[in-house]
């Protein structure tokens, strides 16, 4: 599989013969290592937000959620992948259909090319929009003229998200799509659906959990990118925070206990992603072994 | 793959190449481009001075490092984990396995000021490593325990699928000629997991170059000692150095792609030693 970040794997529950694996205490050991290797990277972090949030109980936490920039960030984060999400959803879908669909040359070059944002620093995707259309951008002279604000404001951080976003759904239904084949769309055309037709009626039901699984790690990723937008937003309270970019500044005025309040809003949305994540591969498991 | 592209029945392939063309060059090549531009803007002693000045290396340094470590440990843990979660039976594998995917679905600054606030001199381990004179955040292990957080998945999920597609009829084979466990896993085994295990290292450390949200919170920022590169151009970018900060990220995009190309390269290769196995 060619999308290496986010593969499909399934935990396999049965045992191993005897002879081919490990004497017990070695088991137990390795077991052991894992478990305290994935207890304290991983889940100690997660403890320590919801622990952090409630210090000082109930009441402080939800202040800290209902305060007004705290609100507008999150408004703010919902808009930005309201628009960053279903135009990369449209992105991904036509580039998967034109790379699987077709043959033609330079499609290796174009599946590099897609993945290049993965391989960018977050903060480099901030930067190159800065570039373009700052004060001092390439592009930057005509837009102040024309009183349009793209860096410091919202069309910034929505450019900034869909960059850091871009490869997420075309990565996944690439492979999905290749391993499906064509023939069921090539039987729909010569019975005369025309094209859309074809797509929604015969593509569409094959890759819907493809694709669903795709649109929610890029909106996980979309909600809480920090590095590209913290560069192209300005930090303008109550007006161009989002969610990440409010914990950090709540974070540097020592209010601890309202930034993990905040942090574990979107710690929410990482554990229902991957919850949703999981649902959505058992279904995909359960397709394979169906055929 | 030997069909040409005028036998296609399927309709739709300018509407679909020629949009994602477009899309691919408006929100990523002609903004890359325009890094590029105005980095040409510069001489070459200008761009020189910049990227060789002693504060910016040290920058590139760390981040290195810091990553180059990171991915190492991750590269050996991320092995073991692996390995346990495909071969062993025990309570709350699968929550195990799901807390995998963590650091992928958990914004970065989330995980930065939690773990700052877990190792910092008065956090719950911080404070056990204080009075031995060892300072963990604010100092270069800090920042390569936020890398060793973002690079968990990249090695587990690469060995993953690898080491369940292993067939055992090698192993069986290793076990009849009379090898101990352990020399079948060296000999019969693990070269079957180099490629995933290099893939997933190169990828942990590619990211690690890169990564800022959670390292700017446990870092403490102190030029030539804890800054990263990524950090460094924000500062540039604060004080409107605009040539300095794209000097400096023109070359940490060119050490990405040349990242990413050996990433290409590795997974074919992967891919190709999984196919024929």
């Amino acid at each position: 599989m060619a999308g290496a970040v986010t593969t499909v794997t399934a935990v396999s529950n049965e045992a191993k013969p005897k002879h081919l694996t490990e004497a017990r205490w070695v088991r137990g050991v390795l077991i052991g290592i894992a478990l305290l290797f994935v207890g304290v990277v991983i889940l100690l972090p997660l403890v320590t937000v919801l622990l952090e949030a409630f210090r000082k109980g109930w009441d402080t936490y939800w202040a800290a959620i209902k305060h007004p920039d705290a609100i507008s960030a999150l408004r703010l984060t919902l808009t930005t992948a309201l628009i960053a999400v279903p135009l990369n959803t449209i992105f991904g879908v036509a580039a998967a259909w034109a790379i699987t669909k077709f043959t033609f040359r330079g499609k290796n070059l174009l599946i590099t090319l897609i993945d290049l944002p993965y391989a960018v620093s977050p903060v480099i995707s901030g930067l190159v929009y800065i570039l373009l259309f700052g004060a001092q951008g390439i592009f930057g002279r005509w837009f102040i003229d024309h009183d349009i604000k793209i860096v410091f404001a919202m069309p910034g951080i929505i450019l900034a998200t869909m960059f850091v976003t871009f490869p997420f759904i075309a990565r996944e239904l690439i492979p999905l799509m290749e391993t499906q084949g064509n023939q069921d769309e090539e039987a729909a055309v010569s019975l005369g659906a025309r094209g859309w037709r074809t797509f929604f009626r015969v593509t569409l039901p094959n890759i819907k959990w493809g694709l669903l699984y795709g649109i929610i790690l890029c909106n996980a990723r979309a909600m809480g990118e920090f590095g590209a937008v913290s560069v192209v937003s300005g930090h303008i309270r109550g007006q161009t925070n989002t969610l990440p970019l409010h914990i950090e500044i709540l974070y540097n005025e020592y209010q601890y206990t309202a930034a993990f309040a905040v942090a574990s809003l979107l710690m929410l949305l990482a554990i229902v992603t991957l919850i949703i994540k999981s649902l959505i591969e058992s279904k995909l498991e359960r397709s394979k072994h169906g055929d | 793959m030997a069909k040409s592209r005028g036998k296609s029945v399927l309709p739709g392939f300018r509407l679909t190449l020629g949009f994602t063309v477009l899309y691919l060059s408006l929100i990523v090549l002609i903004p890359l481009a325009g890094l590029v531009v105005k980095t040409a803007g510069l001489t070459l002693p200008q761009f020189w001075e910049t990227v060789t000045s002693p504060r910016v290396v040290a920058s590139y340094r760390i981040s290195l490092l810091t990553s180059f470590f990171a991915a190492l440990v991750n590269a050996v843990f991320g092995l073991l984990v692996a390995w346990v979660l495909v071969r062993y039976r025990f309570p709350g594998k699968k929550l195990v396995d799901g807390l995998i995917d963590i650091p992928f679905a958990l914004p970065t600054a989330v995980a930065g000021i939690a773990l700052t606030s877990i190792y910092a001199p008065n956090g719950w381990i911080g404070q056990l490593f204080d009075p031995l004179g060892i300072r963990i955040a604010y100092s270069p292990i800090g920042i390569t325990i936020a890398l060793i957080f973002i690079g968990v998945p990249f090695v587990v999920r690469t060995v993953q699928p690898v080491l369940q597609e292993l067939e055992s009829d090698m192993e069986e084979a290793s076990v009849l000629l009379g090898a101990y466990r352990w020399r079948t896993f060296r000999k019969v085994i693990l070269p079957e997991l180099v490629p995933p295990l290099l893939t997933g290292f190169a990828l942990a450390f590619a990211r690690g170059i890169g990564e800022y949200g959670s390292v700017v919170f446990i870092s403490g920022n102190m030029p030539m000692k804890t800054e990263i590169a990524p950090l460094l151009i924000v500062t540039k970018l604060e004080q409107y150095e605009y040539s300095q900060a794209t000097a400096i990220a023109l070359v940490l995009l060119i050490l990405s792609f040349g990242l990413l190309l050996v990433i290409n390269s590795l997974q074919r290769w992967s891919n190709r030693r999984l196919r024929s196995s």
